[in-house]
């Protein structure tokens, strides 16, 4: 194959597609055009239909009634494999390579034909041949386990133009990068869109890399379209507008004035603990967060926010070191949450906060079911008042569900965040940690979570905020730290922050 | 703001938004009924199968089965005295799981829980009989209790698989008590089948009067009910639930996660040293080989067809009891071996097992589907 691997962009059009699960339309006559050698941005909320739509073009799904051209010519696409033969070809959010294998082996297994004897000295030349033709370069030799999120990333795309692909879907490439890496990725593929190589259709919720690199973008919203403009022709502001329609969406309240000389609500020091691989080890020397203020942890996943968060939770030994809260020792057993009014908020709620087959109301009382009204320990609990509780949090935090008795799992992501927001906000908080709240979460879901750890900040709450996106600590934080390799290694005041330095801080350049 | 659970100015939400409360009730409850009923069925029809395989009539077997587990006052007593055992057996496995542990090594707190009673009937021999018993009571709870209770303790703070771990401990206990009633505690006049010195009769429990059953019966009965309190109107029972759902979000909620695991082991533990207890001190009059009966195995079954809820083993039981007491009439009767049992026992476990995989899916038990079209969404 490796003789025929030439990429020129083809163009792909959706006519009238529709896709019906049961009674449940998930795309309702959506028709889009993409022209060879463009960029093209595909945005919506979840659940707009954004991947039912790719997945229709891909082959995942049979669309119930609409075609699809390649080219300008119609096209049966009954499977995978149909649409890889076709040249379309998919980048997913997360990494499909094989971390063991090196990027050269990763490659040429992803082919459809293998054979069964592998000729290594063969492929080598044919693959160093390849990579002559390439805009990036890649070590090829080395385990995949190796290279930087960045070059994962370029490597998957790589990939796919080895694969011959000249269509390419990429759903939201740039999650899992540092800012200085997501600029660098896509600004190569809009190079190769320049050039003819390949058209790109990419899923987005980061309007500012839309604005900066896409030629059009094409909105769904609830399974329709809305529209498809020019880039250029739209503000951000239209473009959320195009998303989400004229729904409310909560406002951010305003930022009560910081107040220096508040008291240190939480203190860590010299704090020690190993990492999940036992070989690293993470060191926190000096971390202070301020009643009234939000203190953000910015980093790349995996250089020890999960860790340090663990280590808060009571999940992880420490292996010394201090954490203090108000000034005294705190070993985060239930009795001292309790008493010292500290919530923990860890990412992805359904697996971290919640059993997933315990009902709402269930999962709402796990704060609160072993007490009566004055703080007093119960012995006997009562389904009838977990259930009464459970329904005045379901209302005051807008948590739509089936009914108090569905298993938690039942609700959609942004709900079984509610759920927990009312569970662990509710009441005095004095010391809220949060981790990635809003990760997968829909727009309007995602405004309503900020604004309510803005509120709790405002209301006095220090507030610890581990997140992966840095646009959300640009919103929130008073203060940013970065944590990289398992220590913090740089802190500005947001009002001095530059996303340059922290993103080359993220990425441990200094 | 008030922040409990308690706080009854609230006007409770009944079926969110317009179920109809009663039936979403049943439908919830529904499931978890019907799915084991129809394993049940699923597994007495692949048994016929295969007793029509070995050229028997599965028509005169079931029959058969029947008269021998219920067909008469005199066999259901027999099954009800079979039941008991089976009934602390089974809450072995049933309050761990709820926990999130697979214990299967129940047979091991059996074994030295009667040990540990015999032991003391004799030592004890001659004070009064309701302190005896008491304490061969306790004596059983506690051999069993520390026993299932080092397969929790190092679950959690050794991470050792707790089914392997409780797997070769009843092992170790079975071979523990070979050594014991062979030798230390051995009654020289036990010939054939070494056991320990009998228990004097003031020592023995009677039956239930008006009943060939044995008080173990009934000792079970309340055992099943008050660990359904404790599981579900407790605390400490919630708590369990919440670690047994999610050990993560315990850990996070500061549940003391440890202290939980071996104290809901040591009990389930205790439960089964306290059936080993009712054999030596109602049925075999001694410790001996006999204990090793089987009854923690089946004890798994029944803990699985009752879904891990101590009132549903209390039925569970007494069936399972009754086909286990049908073994002998079986064997006469259709010249069949009497490990029979074994195999519909066998084949109704890989049923059960396989049903686990329905759950959630039939709209009918659902009502989270009821109001959502979309439902299909996420199953494609």
């Amino acid at each position: 194959m490796s003789q025929t691997i030439r990429n020129k962009a083809v163009g792909v059009e959706t006519i009238g597609m529709t896709m019906r699960f049961g009674a449940f339309m998930a795309l309702d006559d959506v028709s889009i055009k993409v022209p060879a050698g463009s960029f093209h941005a595909l945005l919506g909320e979840n659940g707009a239909g954004k991947s039912t739509l790719v997945k229709c073009m891909m082959g995942f799904y049979h669309p119930t009634s609409g075609d699809i051209l390649v080219a300008g010519r119609e096209v049966d696409i009954a499977s995978p494999r149909d649409a890889s033969a076709l040249g379309l070809g998919m980048v997913y959010q997360h990494f499909t390579l094989v971390p063991s294998l090196t990027g050269a082996e990763n490659l040429v297994i992803s082919r459809e034909k293998v054979p069964d004897i592998i000729d290594w000295r063969k492929e080598r030349a044919e693959l160093a041949a390849f990579m002559q033709r390439m805009p990036f370069k890649l070590p090829l030799d080395v385990k995949v386990a190796e290279l930087a999120a960045g070059e994962k990333q370029k490597l998957e795309i790589i990939k796919q133009l080895y694969l011959g692909r000249s269509f390419l879907v990429l759903d939201e490439p740039t999650s899992v990068l540092t800012p200085g890496e997501a600029q660098e990725v896509l600004g190569l593929v809009r190079d190769m869109t320049r050039a003819g190589d390949i058209t790109v259709l990419m899923i987005s919720h980061k309007f500012h890399e839309v604005t900066a690199f896409a030629d059009d973008i094409t909105v769904l919203r609830k399974g329709k379209l809305t529209g498809t403009r020019k880039v250029s022709d739209l503000s951000q502001k239209q473009m959320a507008a195009m998303m989400i329609g004229d729904q409310p969406i909560a406002a951010l309240d305003s930022r009560a004035e910081p107040k220096p000389d508040a008291e240190i609500v939480l203190k860590v020091k010299s704090l020690k603990a190993p990492d999940r691989t036992g070989l690293k080890s993470i060191r926190i020397e000096d971390l202070g967060v301020r009643s009234g203020e939000i203190v953000g942890i910015a980093g790349i996943s995996g250089n020890g926010q999960k860790e340090f968060m663990e280590v808060l939770a009571g999940q992880r030994a420490r292996h010394g070191g201090e954490v203090l809260i108000k000034g005294a020792p705190y070993a985060s057993t239930r009795g001292e949450a309790r008493a010292l009014n500290v919530r923990l908020i860890p990412e992805e709620p359904l697996k971290n906060a919640c059993a997933p087959k315990m009902t709402v109301a269930e999962n709402i009382a796990f704060r609160t079911f072993d007490i009566d009204g004055n703080g007093k320990p119960v012995s006997w609990i009562s389904a009838g008042a977990i259930k009464a509780f459970s329904a005045r949090l379901v209302e005051q935090f807008k948590v739509k569900t089936a009914s108090l008795s569905s298993p938690i799992s039942s609700l959609s992501g942004g709900n079984v965040q509610r759920a927990v927001l009312a569970r662990e906000l509710t009441g005095e908080v004095d010391l809220l940690i949060v981790s990635n709240p809003c990760f997968g979460l829909d727009f309007s879901a995602v405004a309503e979570i900020r604004a309510r750890i803005m509120r709790a900040r405002n209301t006095g709450a220090a507030v610890l905020l581990i997140s992966e996106d840095l646009d959300e600590l640009l919103e929130l934080s008073d203060r940013i730290f970065v944590m990289s390799d398992g220590a913090l290694v740089y802190e500005t005041p947001v009002a001095q922050a530059i996303v340059q330095t922290i993103g080359e801080h993220m990425a441990g350049h200094h | 703001m008030a922040d409990t659970v308690s706080s009854a100015d609230v006007p409770a939400m009944t079926g969110g938004k317009g179920f109809p409360a009663a039936l979403e009730w049943i439908a919830r409850r529904a499931e978890g009924f019907v799915i084991p009923l129809a394993a049940l069925i699923v597994g007495m029809v692949l048994f016929s199968l295969f007793i029509a395989l070995v050229g028997k009539s599965p028509v005169q077997l079931y029959e058969t089965m029947w008269r021998g587990g219920f067909g008469s006052w005199f066999s259901i007593q027999n099954s009800l005295s079979r039941a008991a055992p089976l009934l602390l057996a089974a809450l072995c496995v049933a309050l761990p799981a709820r926990l999130g542990l697979v214990v299967i090594g129940g047979e091991g707190a059996i074994v030295l829980g009667g040990v540990a009673a015999a032991a003391v009937g004799v030592a004890l021999n001659g004070a009064p009989a309701f302190l005896v018993i008491l304490l061969m009571g306790v004596a059983g709870v506690a051999a069993g209790g520390i026993w299932i209770g080092a397969v929790g303790a190092l679950r959690h703070y050794r991470a050792v698989n707790e089914t392997i771990s409780s797997l070769l401990m009843a092992y170790i206990a079975i071979a523990l008590m070979n050594h014991l009633v062979e030798g230390p505690l051995r009654d020289p006049t036990s010939l054939n089948k070494p056991s320990t010195q009998p228990l004097a009769d003031i020592y023995r429990l009677g039956n239930i009067p008006g009943m060939e059953v044995h008080w173990g019966l009934v000792v079970g009965i309340v055992a099943c009910v008050v660990s359904w309190l404790l599981i579900e109107k407790t605390r400490w029972g919630f708590a369990a639930r919440i670690a047994g759902g999610n050990v993560r979000a315990a850990q996070v909620q500061g549940l003391a996660v440890g202290p939980l695991i071996v104290g809901f082991t040591a009990l389930a533990g205790g439960f089964a040293g306290l059936a080993g207890m009712l054999e030596v001190a109602a049925v075999q009059g001694s410790a001996n080989a006999s204990l090793a009966a089987g009854y923690g195995y089946t004890g798994i079954l029944v803990a699985f067809l009752a879904r891990h809820n101590p009132l549903a083993i209390i039925p569970v039981a007494v069936l399972l009891g009754g086909i286990d007491a049908s073994g002998g009439l079986i064997q006469r009767r259709m010249d069949l071996p009497d490990a029979t049992v074994l195999v519909l026992q066998g084949m109704l476990f890989i049923v059960i097992l396989f049903s686990e995989t329905f759950y959630g899916r039939f709209k009918a038990f659902n009502p989270d589907l009821w109001q959502r079209p979309d439902f299909l969404k996420g199953t494609i």
